[in-house]
């Protein structure tokens, strides 16, 4: 691999840029790999990363059924924090948080992680109790939060309605000011590239479509491309997670629903942070092109259509309207929906399963971006060693008959 | 937006008038005490969640505030039928197969 750098951009730029090397290569599958990665988004590509790198197993194959970072990847709203409430679920985000700020430098890609802070407002008594209790719990697990008045919010966002006069006010916030924003695709690039550098075989247009067992071992996957084998099959499939566990024959505590994110046409700089409120459901931050990114709510409802309801949007709408009055009048770009895989207590599943060799990644639900290194890097040693690194632990699929679920919904909710 | 039809008002309705409240026809446990704690978990939290056809309930919150189950394509989002609660689907993933292949015969 050929490293970026400044002096390689003026380099190729003699050349008007037509002799890169390609970023990462497409090989034809071989029969047989020490790991088999089933789907190339973030957090799959991040588990390849990080089992060559940290582990020294480049023996790999990324199956992915479109193209790399094209799922959920490709369709979220790129939001980075860590304010979750619970010990076990704050340790694992803020793990990811740190490694996205070394993350440009580690995959010599530019993933323009922006540390602009992120905001979560509340609008009323409760959400402020709510809101202190987290802050408070943040800061006991080391992770930065203050909580903010309706004047100090307006400080840090201008052009936000301070009105008490509306159906829900800004009442205050809490703010995490080492949140922020990345670019998505960059992310899924960049670990693609690095996981390609150090062997990893990225096998696209390539869909698994069952996968074999004997003697409840794993021994491969058949996919449109032929079979595969390998010892051990890991599923990174976000949405798609049940229809993988159902070729085994598992159920998993998933419900897959569409998602929704908007952006506008592009404007100005005028909001330089993230904002979001859980309470009437609406987030929005300014991409470094100038349009604002909107998150929507999911649907209640099931579905794999990667499309969503419009009551769904209009309600968002008409929250971020009463939120910024100067936004009614911006048009809206495009919208679409991405397939997000919600688990019962909002938190995701980094499992074994019953079947030997057969491993799950999973349950991220509406906030899975932010956790895209951390989620590979904790994985790839649950996949290195057979068993859960002391992070995920807590993440095992057995909590559902345990009863030790970790509530996140307060934290995680549906905006991301 | 779906239009669904509510089996006891007997009209269609949009879909903001409904919400949905999950897969349809799991039953709970006779005895929940004497059943383990994976079966439980099983009746509690895990779910078919298949993309195609799926049997689910609907409330009918702005209207006649009743229950009833619909059979739905996860995919295609089309509502195939409503029906109402204690009676069993007509269309099942099953069915729909065995009426997809004759009809493939038909045209050849």
């Amino acid at each position: 691999m050929k490293k970026y750098s400044g002096f390689s951009l003026f380099k190729h730029s003699l050349s008007h840029h037509e002799n890169w090397q390609a970023a990462w290569r497409s090989p034809q599958p071989k029969k047989e790999y020490d790991v088999i990665i089933v789907g190339g988004g973030g957090h799959g590509l991040a588990t390849a990363y990080y089992l060559a790198k940290v582990h020294g197993i480049t023996n790999v194959a990324v199956l992915e059924k479109g193209y790399l970072g094209g799922g959920n990847t490709a369709r979220n709203t790129t939001i980075v924090r860590s304010n979750y409430l619970w010990d076990e679920a704050s340790k694992l985000y803020d793990h990811s948080l740190d490694l996205w700020k070394d993350l440009s430098q580690d995959l010599n890609y530019n993933v323009m992680f922006s540390q602009r802070g992120v905001l979560n407002l509340g609008h009323n008594l409760q959400d402020m109790r709510d809101i202190e209790r987290r802050v408070n719990a943040n800061r006991l697990n080391g992770i930065d939060g203050v909580v903010l008045n309706t004047a100090e919010v307006k400080e840090i966002v201008p052009i936000i309605n301070d009105s008490q006069d509306i159906r829900y006010p800004v009442l205050g916030a809490s703010w995490q000011a080492t949140g922020g924003v990345a670019r998505h695709d960059a992310v899924a690039w960049g670990f693609a590239r690095g996981a390609d550098s150090m062997g990893v075989d990225l096998i696209q247009q390539c869909e698994v479509t069952d996968i074999v067992t004997e003697e409840g071992a794993v021994v491969g996957v058949q996919t449109t491309q032929g079979f595969i084998g390998s010892k051990k099959v890991a599923c990174v499939t976000a949405g798609n997670s049940g229809v993988m566990a159902a070729m085994v024959g598992l159920r998993l505590p998933i419900e897959s629903r569409p998602l929704q994110a908007l952006v506008s046409e592009p404007i100005k700089p005028i909001i330089n942070t993230v904002v979001m409120s859980n309470a009437v459901h609406a987030y929005v931050s300014q991409s470094d092109k100038g349009d604002l990114v909107i998150g929507a709510g999911a649907d209640a409802y099931n579905g794999y259509g990667q499309r969503g309801s419009f009551n769904v949007v209009e309600h968002t709408m008409s929250a971020i309207c009463e939120l910024f009055p100067m936004f009614s009048r911006v048009r809206m770009n495009r919208a679409w929906g991405g397939i997000v895989d919600t688990c019962p207590d909002a938190c995701p599943i980094i499992s074994k399963t019953s079947i030997k060799g057969l491993y799950f990644n999973c349950g991220w639900g509406t906030g899975g971006f932010k956790a895209t290194p951390g989620s590979g890097n904790v994985f790839a040693h649950t996949l290195a060693h057979d068993e859960a690194h002391p992070l995920a632990a807590p993440f095992s699929i057995d909590r559902f008959s345990t009863g030790h679920l970790i509530d996140e919904h307060g934290a995680a909710g549906v905006a991301h | 937006m779906h239009h669904i039809y509510c089996p006891y008002c007997e009209e269609m309705r949009e879909e903001e008038e409904y919400s949905y409240t999950g897969e349809a026809h799991i039953e709970r446990p006779k005895d929940p005490a004497a059943i383990s704690d994976e079966a439980w978990a099983n009746y509690i939290f895990f779910r078919s969640n298949p993309r195609g056809i799926h049997h689910e309930m609907w409330y009918h919150a702005a209207g006649c505030r009743r229950y009833f189950n619909a059979t739905r394509d996860t995919q295609s989002y089309k509502v195939h039928e409503t029906y109402k609660m204690g009676e069993m689907p007509s269309i099942t993933a099953q069915t729909l197969a065995v009426a997809n292949l004759s009809e493939k015969g038909g045209a050849s």
